[in-house]
């Protein structure tokens, strides 16, 4: 196309495009039911699991899933992390990249078909919209019509269902993040000193009901970044949501496609009737191939499935497979389904690393820990009889549910000695410290050397913590300075 | 169909064109448009509801009243409010009390530590580490005594501070300056103070010890060990407090004096006192 040519058919419009109305139709079939089981699944887990108890022993919360803001704790049934132990987040994160990855390699967009925040509570509220407001066709009929005060109070119940729904989304939410039974009697008294939760569940009652009743398919157009990435990451053995056009084109009406079948031409099984269209939560038209628009719920296989039923002829005209396989079809070869492959096996192999990696730690981290820091200034102090002096600011955590005690030694430096300000030692010279359960305890530990100064500026040595009643113990490297 | 057949789009091109690649004019959804009209709204109640617009007067004051300086005043009241207990035990409590209960130690340390920092650092240092004249906070040599209550009496009422009735007064006599030696006779004590000292190089002598003994140890002591009732340093152990050469040693002997801190009694609350006190204690020397 020449410069001419294409200032002709240069913009002259809007810059801004608006949102054109998808009245999505509602379908039968083998996807359908699945979407509806794993909505039913993951909105129960999200409504249902801060109610699930577990027993920490006494003083502990009994939330099975609990994010402790003020405590600084998060808790997973068995599992409860300290802030410092944040990695095994970062670890989570990691894992959940590699799985989507995986999914991806495998069969395209599962994540975004069936399991997405954004998919489900759309799905819901559609199905919200059906009930009150009637199936797709009546919708558009009724949008493109003169607002009767019938409609009117269709649409008032309609958003005024959203809203609940979202209040309740709000509502679960802040439930991770204290006592999930006492937060609903305060709630549902109103009780004072939980405003923080009205204002949460305020801000997701309102993100939920702009993002699940209004922006819909926008958020997955133009808001998130998985699509843009999920289409970098495929490749020709990923199965994808694909209308098999080695099989359906040239498309015609069944009475065109019979009489041509009839006459010894060929006609593809697609009959045009645009159900797959018609279902489609983002518009999209799956013959077009694959788009940035597709997540892949599959509700187009259910459709198409309907109608081939119908008509006779074999269904799957829409199914998971491969433009590749396409092509092959069409020209004679047997199509190729390789669900293993490199990139799904190194997939696999970094999710099971990590994974088991992750559980080993979380196995075997020790409920004691030690951390010193050495005293900035002054680095050490001479004392009246020449010794040297360094300081340190300890700082003891028992992880565990029961109060422990802990002595202070230090290692790699002979004839040092370690005392403990503010504590008196006991009979056997050790300095104890006593920490509560789930606790920190801070202290203030010198470190004198009296004799011969080693010949180094800066010596390394090892403080040791041990549990006086299980004899174990747990190190923290530091050094003693000479000035 | 296959990959390499371009698609109809049906969005119109920007007209640009390079080397026969066009740019969709593809426009952005109106959502986005109504998203930043909605943040220019908010930017405005912002104004309406903040003070915001300078005037001559003073900025505008906002229609919800907020005001910084009423936030700060309500955050340390919140601070006042969690404090409260720990506060009110640290005030009751003794010393002692005090550094033999973890809670307590911690809580007098961290409040300590943030008094110290602004109100002593400037002359002990950050660290409480001391310099030339200024004593280093974390040995265990002590002018004036290194107990608690020693402690809490330097802090309150200061060291030769003139304000305060109660200070600590005693200071030495500027044997030179006044004329109450010659050169000679303080070069002879200064051999002495070193060799007191045990420092390598001292030349002792007779007649220093004798000048050292009608001079000095009404308050250094006979063996000069110092006398912390008079603030008179230990000339024996290994600290120096404005170095150990003879000729700083003969310069404090000719100017005499001593060093000068402030009474914090009329100064800070009793509380940060106690804190401090506990503070300095804790760093190390405690006695």
């Amino acid at each position: 196309m020449s410069a001419t040519e294409s200032s002709r058919t240069a913009s002259s419009g809007s810059l801004y495009a608006a949102r054109k109305a998808i009245y999505p139709k509602e379908v039968e079939g083998s996807f359908r039911r699945i979407k509806w089981g794993l909505l039913a699944f993951t909105l129960a887990v999200y409504y249902l699991l801060p109610f699930v108890r577990w027993d920490r022993g006494p003083g502990a919360p009994t939330q099975a899933v609990l994010v402790d803001f003020p405590h600084r704790r998060f808790y997973f049934f068995f599992i409860e992390i300290w802030p410092q132990e944040v990695y095994y987040l970062t670890g989570l994160l990691i894992l959940a990249a590699l799985v989507l990855f995986l999914m991806n390699a495998v069969a395209g967009r599962i994540w975004c078909g069936y399991l997405c925040p954004q998919t489900v509570w759309t799905d819901l509220y559609l199905s919200a919209e059906r009930w009150i407001e009637g199936d797709a066709r009546e919708r558009a009929r009724k949008d493109a019509g003169p607002r009767t005060s019938k409609i009117r109070r269709e649409k008032i119940a309609k958003h005024a269902l959203w809203l609940v729904i979202a209040w309740w989304t709000g509502g679960a939410w802040v439930l991770y993040f204290a006592d999930a039974p006492t937060l609903v009697h305060q709630l549902a008294t109103f009780q004072p000193g939980v405003s923080q939760a009205y204002v949460w569940i305020g801000i997701f009652t309102f993100t939920t009901y702009m993002l699940a009743g209004h922006m819909r398919e926008q958020v997955c157009l133009y808001m998130c970044p998985w699509p843009r990435i999920q289409a970098a990451l495929t490749d020709e053995y990923a199965l994808n949501v694909t209308f098999r056009y080695d099989r359906g084109e040239p498309r015609m009406s069944l009475k065109q496609g019979l009489a041509l079948r009839a006459a010894g031409g060929r006609a593809g099984d697609c009959v045009d009737c645009g159900q797959c269209v018609a279902v489609c939560p983002t518009g999209v038209d799956i013959r077009e191939g694959a788009s940035l628009g597709c997540v892949q719920c599959g509700l187009c296989i259910d459709a198409c499935d309907g109608v081939m039923a119908k008509i006779g002829r074999a269904p799957r005209l829409i199914a998971y497979d491969t433009q590749m396989n396409c092509e092959r079809r069409k020209s004679g070869a047997a199509p190729i389904f390789k669900p293993l492959r490199a990139r799904t096996l190194i997939y696999a192999m970094l999710i099971l690393a990590i994974g088991g990696m992750m559980s080993l730690t979380l196995a075997t981290r020790g409920d004691a820990r030690l951390s010193v820091i050495h005293d900035r200034n002054p680095l050490a102090v001479r004392l009246t009889d020449g010794a040297l002096r360094n300081a340190y600011t300890v700082r003891f955590a028992n992880m565990s549910g029961e109060p422990r005690r802990f002595a202070l030694e230090v290692e790699g430096l002979d004839q040092a000695e370690v005392e403990i300000v503010g504590v008196e030692p006991d009979a056997q010279g050790r300095f104890v410290v006593v920490v509560g359960p789930d606790q920190t305890r801070e202290a203030r530990a010198l470190v004198t050397l009296r004799g011969d100064k080693p010949s180094a500026a800066q010596t390394p040595i090892v403080f040791v913590s041990r549990d006086l009643d299980s004899g174990a113990s747990v190190e923290a490297k530091d050094a003693f300075l000479q000035p | 169909m296959s990959t390499n057949e371009m698609r109809e789009t049906h969005v119109k091109t920007t007209g640009h064109e390079w080397d026969g690649i066009e740019e969709l004019d593809t426009p952005l959804p109106r959502w986005w448009l109504i998203t930043f009209y909605a943040t220019i709204l908010w930017s405005l109640a912002y104004f309406l509801v903040y003070p915001s617009l300078p005037t001559p007067s003073g900025a505008t004051q906002g229609l919800l009243g907020w005001h910084s300086r009423t936030a700060v005043t309500q955050d340390l009241d919140e601070l006042q409010k969690i404090r409260g207990p720990v506060m009110a035990r640290l005030a009751t409590a003794t010393l002692e009390e005090i550094e033999k209960t973890p809670q307590l130690l911690s809580a007098a340390r961290a409040l300590g530590a943030a008094a110290f920092a602004n109100n002593c650092a400037g002359c002990h240092g950050a660290g409480a580490q001391g310099a030339k004249g200024y004593p280093n906070l974390n040995d265990d040599e002590w002018l004036w005594g290194g107990r608690l209550a020693d402690i809490r009496r330097t802090i309150e009422h200061g060291v030769r501070w003139d304000a305060d009735k109660e200070t600590r007064t005693e200071t030495m006599p500027a044997f030179g300056r006044d004329g109450l030696l010659d050169a000679g006779q303080i070069s002879l004590i200064a051999d002495e103070v070193r060799a007191l000292g045990k420092l390598p190089g001292a030349k002792p002598a007779a007649a220093g010890a004798k000048l050292f003994d009608d001079n000095c140890s009404v308050c250094h002591g006979v063996d000069g060990k110092g006398n912390r009732d008079m603030g008179a340093p230990n000339l024996t152990d290994a600290l120096w407090l404005f170095g150990s050469d003879k000729a700083t040693i003969v310069a404090r002997i000719a100017n005499g004096g001593g060093g000068v801190m402030p009474a914090w009694g009329n100064r800070l609350d009793d509380t940060t006192i106690t804190a401090l006190t506990v503070y300095v204690h804790s760093l190390g020397g405690g006695e």
